[in-house]
């Protein structure tokens, strides 16, 4: 079964505290390639492994190109394309622009947020290789996994699984790709 | 199949009381990861479904098919089959279109205010408060569209180049609401699906039969709760929570302004958009309250939601209430403090005129029989509470109903009055709306996880989140 280089090896933890610990040791160790999971979010879990995550800076600029362009869209109906005097009023009437633009600066924030998550996480994703662990689907319900790819440049089948072994795990199972 | 730690992964020990007497642990006794994976995830995985689930949902499919049949005389007729007229045009449609907002209120403010104020309390009850945001919008919206007369032409709202060189009229408060209402079950719709792409991974994790775990590792999206995945999740999960927060706050507003932007004595005020956002919160648990009481004991979920909820939830709209009742009597002392003729004759016409009983029924029901809150053996006595939460769901309903009637009813010139009375397809549109609200609110606990599954984990896994206040 071994002829093709498997995805990486899992290390499965029974508490979220031995998980963080086994995250922090593998990355001061040197590997980067690596993920872990656990069945709720952990904090300080992804800023161990060095995950980076730039959703904040999306949704900040999705926010202001809603809001800047519900704005536009208002002053370009009502002075421009189609400006209609009602009463002598001002046709560039901002304060009545303010909810409008308000409600699509939340939308457009909001569907990059959502989108915007997705996205960076991969998703959807109908097959990853981590599913044909057999334990794997209990790092849904009550158990913690770390997983070293195997395209890490410092893995090493062996020596890796050495390292694993001694961050005490519950077991340490190669992953199939 | 799978052999599951049965052994508690922590121990809440005894339950700790609060000064006030209340169990200040969120959870009943001792809860384990795969104790709240079984009690949650169970109620969907399972094949039968308790015998008050099918009558409740029976009921439910029957009134819908109301709602089906008064939509369509309504297409068939026309909007005169409702007791809308001159000069009051705007009958049940728009009382139910801010009932059932306001209504919505109450899930946004569980799932997102809270979550910014840590009330880790929040979670036995945010998922389920969520969904009711979205079937509640959802019976919403269907209102104004059906009283526009002609709902098929009701994309002629939205700014698009059409081939009649129009735009939308940008200053009035009824096109900010087209874009309040919709960005609302948007942003709502996101928020939710969002905090259930976790525990339907959970879900697909123990299907055991093919149909769900194809149904609900579909739904996952090929989530595999890794750390980058729970990274990205959390922070635009929070940022959604913060952006439904001014914007709850902005929906109902808006909704306000459709009355107090027009010159009409009743309307024209300018307390109606912080009394209008606080009376939605006040419907908004009333509903929660009313719907999670029956759930939780249909499917036992009494370790999950636990007496403190209520209490929190009863405290909610004893406040919320209050400023409510405030409103009332600012609305009273502005038209008598106002000088203007009009105005204190719309006053005295809500108090004494021909509507005068449903004013004094809203008084009863909404600001009296609440005050039982006030006591500790009324928020912890669930019959209690079912009953006054009940009375503060019709409440609600009969302030919207006193706002748009019997302002329009008698406004400026005498020879212009009129008389409002409800036909039968008025009732059937309102009763056919909780019929489509309480069929998708009985399709969602079949289907899909009512409480968040992966947030319960963590405060199993780290118990001192759940012993706040």
């Amino acid at each position: 079964m071994n002829k093709e280089k498997p995805f990486g090896l899992a290390a499965e933890f029974k508490t979220h505290e031995d998980l963080l610990c086994a995250a922090e040791a593998s990355y001061a160790q040197g590997y980067r390639k690596m993920d872990a999971y656990a069945p709720f979010p952990i904090e300080g879990l992804a800023r161990a492994l060095g995950k980076r995550n730039r959703v904040p800076l999306m949704v900040l600029i999705g926010g202001i190109i809603g809001g800047a362009g519900a704005y536009y869209m208002m002053w370009y109906a009502n002075v421009v394309s189609y400006p209609i005097n009602i009463g002598g009023r001002p046709m560039h009437s901002w304060p009545a622009f303010i909810p409008i633009t308000f409600e699509l600066t939340v939308l457009c924030a909001g569907l990059t947020a959502f989108f915007g998550s997705l996205a960076t996480c991969g998703l959807p994703k109908p097959y990853h290789p981590m599913f044909n662990l057999p334990e794997f689907e209990r790092a849904s319900q009550d158990r913690f996994f770390l997983c070293i790819e195997a395209d890490d440049p410092i893995f090493d089948a062996t020596k890796t699984r050495e390292f694993l072994q001694r961050l005490n795990p519950l077991n340490v199972a190669e992953v199939p790709k | 199949m799978n052999v599951h730690d049965a052994s508690p992964i922590t121990d809440h020990g005894s339950p700790t009381l609060s000064p006030l007497g209340y169990p200040t642990n969120l959870f009943a006794g001792k809860e384990t990861f795969e104790g709240v994976n079984e009690t949650i995830g169970s109620v969907v995985l399972r094949d039968r479904q308790p015998r008050p689930w099918w009558i409740g949902f029976i009921i439910a499919f029957a009134l819908l098919m109301v709602l089906f049949l008064a939509i369509s005389w309504l297409l068939i007729r026309g909007v005169g089959i409702w007791g809308i007229n001159i000069p009051v045009a705007w009958g049940y449609a728009i009382v139910n279109f801010v009932w059932w907002i306001g209504i919505a209120h109450a899930g946004t403010f569980i799932s997102a205010i809270l979550l910014l104020m840590f009330q880790h309390w929040r979670t036995a009850i945010n998922r389920f408060a969520e969904a009711m945001t979205l079937f509640a919008i959802a019976c919403a919206g269907m209102f104004p569209l059906l009283h526009l007369g002609r709902p098929w032409v009701f994309y002629w709202l939205f700014p698009y180049p059409d081939t009649m060189k129009m735009w939308p009229q940008f200053r009035s408060p009824l096109v900010w609401d087209v874009f309040a209402v919709g960005t609302y079950f948007t942003v709502s719709l996101l928020f939710w699906y969002l905090g259930l792409v976790p525990d339907l991974a959970t879900v697909r994790d123990r299907a055991r039969k093919k149909w769900q775990k194809i149904f609900y590792g579909v739904l996952a999206l090929g989530w595999r709760n890794s750390a980058a995945h729970w990274q990205r999740h959390q922070i635009a999960y929070l940022l959604l929570a913060a952006l439904a927060t001014p914007l709850v706050l902005s929906v109902h507003s808006v909704v306000s302004l459709d009355f107090s932007v027009a010159q009409l004595p009743g309307w024209h005020s300018t307390i109606f958009p912080p009394y209008f956002v606080a009376g939605a919160i006040y419907s908004g648990f009333a509903m929660v309250i009313t719907i999670v009481i029956p759930v939780r004991k249909i499917y036992g979920l009494e370790n999950l939601i636990t007496l403190r909820h209520f209490n929190n939830m009863a405290n909610v709209m004893l406040v919320t209430g209050l400023i409510v009742a405030y409103g009332y009597f600012i609305e009273a002392f502005m038209s008598w403090y106002s000088g203007d003729i009009f105005d204190q004759y719309m006053m005295t016409n809500r108090v004494l005129g021909p509507y005068g009983w449903i004013f004094w029924l809203l008084m009863l029901v909404n600001v009296v029989i609440p005050q039982a809150l006030w006591s500790a053996r009324v928020r912890r006595n669930l019959i209690a509470l079912f009953l006054v939460a009940l009375s503060i769901n019709l409440g609600m309903w009969l302030e919207r109903f006193v706002i748009v009637i019997t302002s329009l009813h008698r406004d400026f010139v005498p020879s212009s009055w009129g008389m409002f009375f409800p036909t039968i397809w008025d009732w059937a549109t309102l009763f056919g709306s909780i019929g489509l609200f309480l069929t998708l609110l009985f399709l969602f606990i079949r289907f899909l996880p009512m409480i968040a599954i992966s947030e319960t984990r963590e405060l199993v896994a780290e118990p001192q989140k759940a012993m706040t206040l």
